[in-house]
């Protein structure tokens, strides 16, 4: 069983697929978060629905973009450079 | 009174852990086969069940010196971490049962057994004791991968921990000199020097930047099976004597956030998936060491938990890449691809990790992520909760997204690969099960925790917050694959500066010093040798036609006079009367002469 569904993920022919139900799950996510009821405020964005969602797409490009260009700028270096 | 013998009594009734495995593992060498498989299960099973069925109290209290050497100080703090380095030692024996290196099974024993000894140091002496066997036996599996590069980064691991032990040690003399104590306790925050020498050797091993380099460089070098234990032990004793130590020290709060992106941030950049790992122990540990900071009886909980699952976990994600690595030999993503076929069970259990750490519900980490966060929010540390949620969503993206995409996904390469032997297999998953099994039911959890929590992890606005920032991820890390793909490059960082700093140094040595050296030698031969001969030429002729004539003369003089009073000295008394009598007539001549 966990090989016939590692092979169906792993299979390129079903990532379309795959993409439409990351984006349903994506969606009922954000949505979801625009009507539960807030547990605890403790901050101004806890109100803001959706708020997670945003502030994780946003660190992860922002956290790739700005380390990356870190690197090519001045932290990569060859394999051999040590040796 | 009655409460030291009621101490030692106690102490016979209770075998400390690390005696188990220090003392077993010199048995090791001698075993084969199956005994010796059986063994090395059993000495972690024996291991649990005494810390399991110990009661809370102290036990093997020593006089040495005038002081006290506690070795079992056992409260719930001790007891939980005690827990988690047994059930490790149990997996990770699981994880190597079949590696044939005796030094290495035996090395990692004399880790755990040390690991547990600080673990349940009441003072200050036997912990650093513990905490040097520690470093020593840990560098022993760096050097066990045995590469050049291993063996270069084992010694870069032992020195920078040698000096790690030394900051230590220091602020352990200075405290004494302070207070007197050699007790192990909360430290009172009086900015005193030994204050901060305790703090920055704790800090060393916790992989505090910068002193955190040693992490990233020898984890990856050390063999499949010795990093796991690498990945538990060093770090997970360091959060514990922190939080033992340093509860609320406030500089922590900033220390942990700016850690746990740092880390995160280099993460991004790694090939090596080793490497990568390794850089997110440490920014997991920022995490802690943030709530240690914020010292709260919830952040103090949130810290404990999230070491006791970032031990499983991690554990997890170690063993499944060190299966990869068993299997095909590879060790960085660039060299990988396509792995799902062959080896879909390793795959689901690398991804429960990977799901764990990241923070999904039902899994563990969120359960203990959640508590560190509440916890910053009840503190009102607004950017601390912002910069910790920007490394939760940077621990999904390269743990849980980027090397499994690389690993196992993506392009094809064409390495043969199977899934790894079935132990390395039921260790992964005995790790899976429990990261499972606290992530659906935390209420078994908590109790165990130093402090009585409340923590509601299962509020649907948690988990859509959770839920959201992860799926947000995989949609960014998608939209950028093209700018994350792993590169054949080493990115730098800290370590350049004792790596470059040793290199100056010896250049320094070999150039300026020895040319000082050939120069100040030439000035030697030609100017200064030449004089000194020449006066040691004037002094030996001094010497032999001057002193030894004056010298020889006199001896000659005093030989010849010698032999004239001897010819006078006959001894006859007639002799010596004729002598006196010419004497007196000379006396009676001289005194009429002038007289007359």
């Amino acid at each position: 069983m966990i090989k016939r569904f590692v092979n169906y993920i792993g299979d390129t022919k079903n990532w379309g697929k795959l993409r439409i139900l990351f984006y349903i799950i994506l969606a009922v996510v954000f949505i979801s978060d625009f009507f539960v009821h807030r547990h605890h405020v403790e901050f101004i964005w806890d109100k803001i629905p959706g708020w997670s969602a945003f502030y994780g797409f946003l660190s992860c490009i922002v956290l790739i973009i700005v380390s990356k260009a870190l690197a090519h700028a001045w932290l990569y270096k060859e394999e051999d450079y040590y040796d | 009174m009655h409460g030291s013998i009621r101490k030692r009594t106690i102490m016979t009734n209770w075998i400390h852990p690390s005696l188990l495995f220090i003392l077993g593992s010199f048995l090791i060498p001698f075993l084969h086969g199956r005994v010796k498989k059986a063994y090395l299960i059993l000495i972690p099973v024996l291991a649990f069940i005494s810390v399991v069925t110990v009661s809370q109290g102290t036990y093997g209290v020593f006089e040495f010196l005038g002081h006290e050497l506690i070795f079992g100080k056992v409260d719930k703090l001790s007891l939980i971490f005690s827990y988690i380095f047994t059930i490790m030692a149990f997996v990770g024996m699981v994880y190597s049962i079949h590696v044939t290196d005796t030094g290495q099974h035996m090395a990692a024993w004399f880790y755990i057994g040390s690991s547990l000894g600080v673990t349940f140091a009441g003072d200050y002496f036997s912990l650093f004791i513990f905490w040097e066997i520690m470093a020593f036996a840990s560098a022993y599996l760096v050097f066990a991968g045995r590469q050049k590069s291993s063996v270069d980064a084992g010694f870069r691991y032992i020195l920078i921990h040698i000096v790690g032990g030394l900051f230590l040690l220091a602020g352990i003399l200075l405290h004494y000199g302070d207070t007197g104590s050699f007790l192990f306790g909360l430290l009172e925050q009086d900015g005193s020097m030994a204050f901060y020498l305790i703090l920055l050797g704790f800090m060393l091993n916790a992989a505090v930047p910068p002193l955190h380099a040693w992490m990233p460089d020898a984890y990856p070098e050390a063999s499949v099976t010795g990093a796991i234990f690498l990945a538990t032990y060093t770090s997970k004793t360091a959060v514990y004597v922190l939080i033992r130590a340093f509860a609320g020290t406030e500089i922590l709060i900033w220390i942990g956030a700016i850690m746990a992106l740092y880390c995160v941030m280099y993460a991004t950049l790694q090939n090596d998936f080793r490497r990568l790992l390794s850089y997110h122990i440490a920014s997991q540990i920022g995490y802690m060491v943030a709530a240690i900071g914020l010292g709260t009886g919830l952040a103090i909980d949130g810290a404990t938990a999230h070491a006791i699952n970032n031990i499983l976990y991690k554990g997890i994600l170690f063993m499944g890449a060190g299966a990869v690595i068993h299997i095909t030999g590879k060790r960085r993503l660039t060299d990988l691809g396509g792995l799902y076929k062959a080896m879909p069970v390793t795959l689901i259990l690398y991804m429960i990790g990977g799901f764990a750490i990241s923070g999904f519900p039902l899994l563990n980490g969120f359960i203990s992520k959640g508590m560190i966060i509440s916890a910053a929010g009840h503190d009102h540390q607004a950017l601390i909760v912002l910069i910790l949620l920007l490394a939760a969503s940077g621990t999904f993206l390269s743990t849980t997204i980027k090397i499994p995409y690389y690993m196992f996904f993506g392009k094809a390469s064409k390495i043969e690969a199977k899934e790894p032997p079935l132990n390395m297999l039921i260790g992964m998953g005995i790790a899976a099960v429990l990261c499972l099994l606290i992530g659906i039911y935390p209420g078994l959890f908590y109790g165990l925790l130093p402090y009585p929590v409340h923590f509601e992890p299962f509020t649907a606005d948690h988990v859509t917050g959770s839920l959201g920032l992860l799926m947000a991820t995989v949609l960014g890390f998608f939209l950028l694959l093209k700018v994350i793909k792993p590169e054949h490059h080493i990115s730098l960082d800290v370590d350049w500066f004792y790596r470059m700093g040793t290199r100056i140094f010896l250049w320094f040595a070999r150039r300026p010093v020895c040319a000082y050296e050939g120069f100040i030698t030439e000035i030697s031969n030609t100017v200064i040798l030449p004089v000194i001969y020449f006066f040691a030429r004037v002094g030996l002729w001094i010497d032999r036609n001057i002193v030894d004539l004056a010298v020889n003369s006199t001896a000659n003089f005093v030989i010849n006079m010698s032999a004239f009073v001897r010819r006078v000295q006959t001894g006859l008394v007639q002799h010596y009367a004729v002598g006196m009598v010419i004497g007196i007539m000379l006396i009676i001549i001289i005194y009429s002469l002038i007289g007359g």
